[in-house]
């Protein structure tokens, strides 16, 4: 664990365009900060973010990973948000055989009404991705032997 | 070759007192295919969009990235101005700076590198996008109204005065909604029946609007300007196209000891009911619970009584399916329940009771005739509390956090009611603050004070103790005289919060409309657009967005029937271009994509495929560009990764990933 380092997390948010962009908008004209570490990417619905895309953001240095969507039943598009929860379910299984902490990505449901939600959530994540510390490059993780 | 123009705002001093336009200007010149970047104080205004246009001429750019505010405030703004000078809109990429960036970051250095970040990102990824072309749909000339009281009345005047069709779906018996419950109505004591039955009326006989009481929602698909919708038209049990309203059925029904809902249960109705004397339609329901004939199979007495023929106990639910161009959410709210409220005594004593009981209490077609009588014994009280914010402004999991904004002004309204009609009854008012902001409000309220004496107390109340003898001691503080006061009194008005009306919820699902904590629904913008849904084609009218008075809700109703108007004036749509588009070289045609598909967008059909000069028919996906509305689900389940989303394509994704992790 770093501690007395200028070690900054580099952490991608993929955010739904519907809820949980519009809750991060929210949080942004209320004024309610949260960590610079956090660089969110706008995507149509949660169910639009592919694994891969969560694995790329590792494979390219990222330390934590999150993504929000639309409270359970009112996805905008009915039912991306369930797909997008299965998905990540599956995803983690895979991280931990990998060797990834489970802390390092989350699921959160930000409604586009929740702005000090979503304030509240990137400045957990990013102290919980503190907590953690550097990731392991995925590069890293193959047999050097 | 690329030529990337990125464009950089300073919105006043909003992005610029905290990033560094300038070193973000810079940033931006060193990524690769960038050929022009510059910063202007208001990217927006028109200066500074002929600046945007200046340049897409003198560099040649084929693509803009603008840091700036949320993409959800101006990309429309970019797009239209990247359009007028002659590139494709889809070319244009916003970094949000603002809201994600400035307005969140104190830290100027840490401001601008995360803004250096976010333009890196937005530049990788409009490296990658392509021109778009808008497709068209055909807009249906008619709007449902979903909730039949004042708002929706409203609304559906408006549109049907425009020219257009309406339905009105309510699911009670009758239309006029809450208002129809009032009494007397503030800030000028107009009778509230006196001027919602003539709107009631009008609406009923108007030939552009059609009316289904006793009538739920039950399936919505389709888009903005073309909605289908299910709607189930409950079983009333009398035909009303025969019934004449006579009356004669209700006069007769032996069973008589149903609950009156219009009266808030303060007193019985007959079970063969029209909920009040003016319901439109005048034609009853048969309430199957209360119903001997439904029950027991015997009875049958207002089947025998109707000249008409008019009572049909075999009538079953109707499903009628119709198309919409527009839907408008009119809902209204109920008033929140009290169980958790014991202190107040709500469920011990027949004598406290809630701000709308009040008001049945005091209309002449109420419970008590109009007379002001305590409930247990009949008797005329001569000491009255009214508690304000009960639920609202509540702080525990027990109530409201907000305020309903209604109840400062009915409880003045009551309390002068009271003090005219019967001038020996003494009115105690505690309150946590009176909120009178509305025309005319204050003064009202100053005159409940000052001309009719109504005694106002700033505290809260913790304790309604219900005495032996009846009467009701009133335990609260008085903070301006900072002391615990007890107050006796003989009956306790509480003004409980108002929330959304429950079916909402279920509704804004079918609907895919946002919905807040509290319920309400929300609109597309808190300030510019009210009245909108973010979901395109859905209005919001009264109070299913937020609490509001009558005034309110009337101007809200006729501002949402300006929007629905404004959408069913146009014959056809533009539909958005990000849909799925199915790569056929690498589809496999395994019907994944089809199963996740929420919009039945997707197909299959046998297509010819050139797989490296080989050509062979192969039965692949295809997406319904009108129908797929772009939430990328079929992209992701795709295990051969044929399918992508224009606009938000695996590439675009990975280089803004790419960009960020750099």
């Amino acid at each position: 664990m770093s501690i007395e380092t200028n070690w900054k997390p580099k952490i991608v948010a993929f955010c739904c365009n519907w809820c949980s962009y519009a809750g991060a908008d929210l949080a942004g004209s209320s004024r309610l900060d949260y960590p610079a570490e956090v660089k969110i990417i706008r995507v149509p619905c949660s169910c639009r973010v592919n694994p891969m895309f969560i694995l790329r953001a590792f494979e390219k240095g990222a330390d934590g990973v999150i993504l929000c969507g639309c409270h359970p039943g009112d996805c905008h598009y009915s039912t991306g948000n369930y797909y997008a929860r299965r998905r990540m379910t599956l995803l983690w299984s895979l991280l931990d055989f990998i060797g990834v902490e489970k802390g390092r990505t989350r699921v959160e449901w930000v409604s586009a009404a929740e702005g000090v939600k979503f304030s509240t959530t990137m400045n957990e994540f990013v102290e919980k991705i503190y907590s953690l510390g550097e990731n392991v490059r995925l590069g890293d993780l193959r047999c050097k032997n | 070759m690329e030529k990337i123009g990125v464009f950089v705002c300073h919105c006043g001093s909003n992005i610029a007192a905290t990033v560094d336009v300038s070193r973000v200007v810079a940033a931006a010149l060193t990524e690769p295919g960038v050929v022009h970047a510059e910063d202007y104080p208001y990217m927006c205004s028109e200066a500074g969009q002929a600046k945007i246009a200046a340049a897409i001429k003198e560099k040649s750019l084929t693509s803009l990235v603008v840091c700036s505010c949320s993409p959800r405030m101006h990309e429309e703004t970019f797009r239209a101005a990247a359009k007028k000078a002659g590139i494709n809109p889809y070319m244009v990429e916003i970094a949000n700076i603002r809201e994600h960036c400035s307005w969140i970051h104190k830290d100027m250095e840490e401001a601008t590198a995360k803004a250096i970040v976010l333009a890196r990102a937005a530049i990788q990824k409009v490296h990658r996008n392509v021109p778009l072309f808008p497709g068209e749909s055909l807009v249906t000339k008619r709007a449902l109204v979903i909730g039949g009281g004042i708002a929706g009345i409203q609304t559906a005047l408006d549109i049907a005065d425009a020219g257009y069709k309406v339905d009105i779906v309510e699911k009670t018996p009758s239309i006029g909604g809450r208002m129809s419950q009032l009494d007397k109505t503030f800030p000028t004591l107009d009778c509230s029946a006196c001027i919602l039955t003539p709107k009631m009326v009008d609406a009923a006989a108007h030939p552009n609007i059609t009316i289904y009481t006793y009538s739920e929602v039950e399936k919505v698909s389709g888009f903005v300007g073309d909605f289908t919708v299910e709607i189930r038209k409950k079983a009333r049990f009398v035909d009303a196209n025969a019934c004449t309203g006579c009356g004669v059925c209700q006069e007769k029904c032996p069973s008589k000891k149903a609950m009156s809902e219009f009266n808030r249960g303060l007193s019985t109705r007959s079970a063969i009911y029209t909920p009040f004397a003016q319901a439109i339609p005048n034609v009853p329901v048969i309430d199957t619970e209360a119903c001997i004939k439904m029950k027991t199979g015997k009875c049958g007495l207002c089947q025998k009584v109707c000249q008409a023929g008019a009572i049909h106990y075999d009538q079953k639910d109707e499903m009628i399916t119709e198309k919409y161009g527009a839907i408008i959410v009119a809902t209204g709210f109920d008033v929140i329940q009290l169980d958790a409220y014991d202190e107040y005594a709500y469920s011990q004593s027949k004598d406290v009771i809630t701000s709308l009981e009040l008001e049945r209490i005091m209309n002449a077609a109420g419970p008590t005739k109009g007379h002001l009588e305590r409930l247990s014994d009949g008797k005329a009280p001569k000491h009255i509390v009214f508690i304000q914010c009960v639920g609202s402004r509540c702080d525990d999991h027990r109530g409201k956090s907000y305020c309903s904004k209604i109840c400062c002004m009915y409880t003045a309204k009551h309390a002068m009611l009271i003090r005219d009609k019967y001038p020996d009854v003494k009115v105690t008012v505690f309150y946590i603050d009176v909120r009178t902001p509305g025309k005319n409000f204050d003064e009202f309220y100053r005159r409940a004070v000052e001309e009719y004496g109504v005694e106002y107390i700033k505290g809260q109340v913790g304790k309604v103790l219900p005495q032996p003898d009846g009467s009701l001691l009133v335990r609260g503080s008085d903070l301006i005289d900072n002391r615990q006061i007890t107050v006796e009194a003989d009956m306790v008005v509480l003004a409980a919060a108002i929330e959304p009306e429950k079916s909402v919820r279920k509704l804004a699902t079918m609907l895919t409309a946002s919905i807040d904590t509290n319920n309400f629904l929300t609109e597309a913008h808190p300030k510019l657009r009210p009245v909108e849904s973010p979901t395109a084609g859905v209005f919001l009218s009264g109070v299913c967005q937020g609490p509001k008075d009558i005034p309110e809700t009337v101007a809200q109703a006729g501002a949402a029937a300006v929007k629905a108007i404004g959408l069913l004036a146009k014959d056809k749509l533009l539909t958005n271009p990000c849909t799925a588009q199915c790569n056929t070289l690498l589809c496999n045609g395994c019907s994944t994509c089809e199963n996740v598909c929420p919009y039945g967008a997707i197909s299959y059909d046998d297509q010819e495929v050139n797989d490296h000069g080989k050509r062979e028919t192969r039965r692949v996906a295809s997406v319904n560009n009108a129908l797929c509305q772009g939430c990328g689900a079929c992209t992701v389940a795709c295990p051969s990764g044929a399918m992508d989303l224009q606009g938000f394509s695996n590439r675009q994704l990975i280089a803004e990933v790419d960009a960020i992790c750099r």
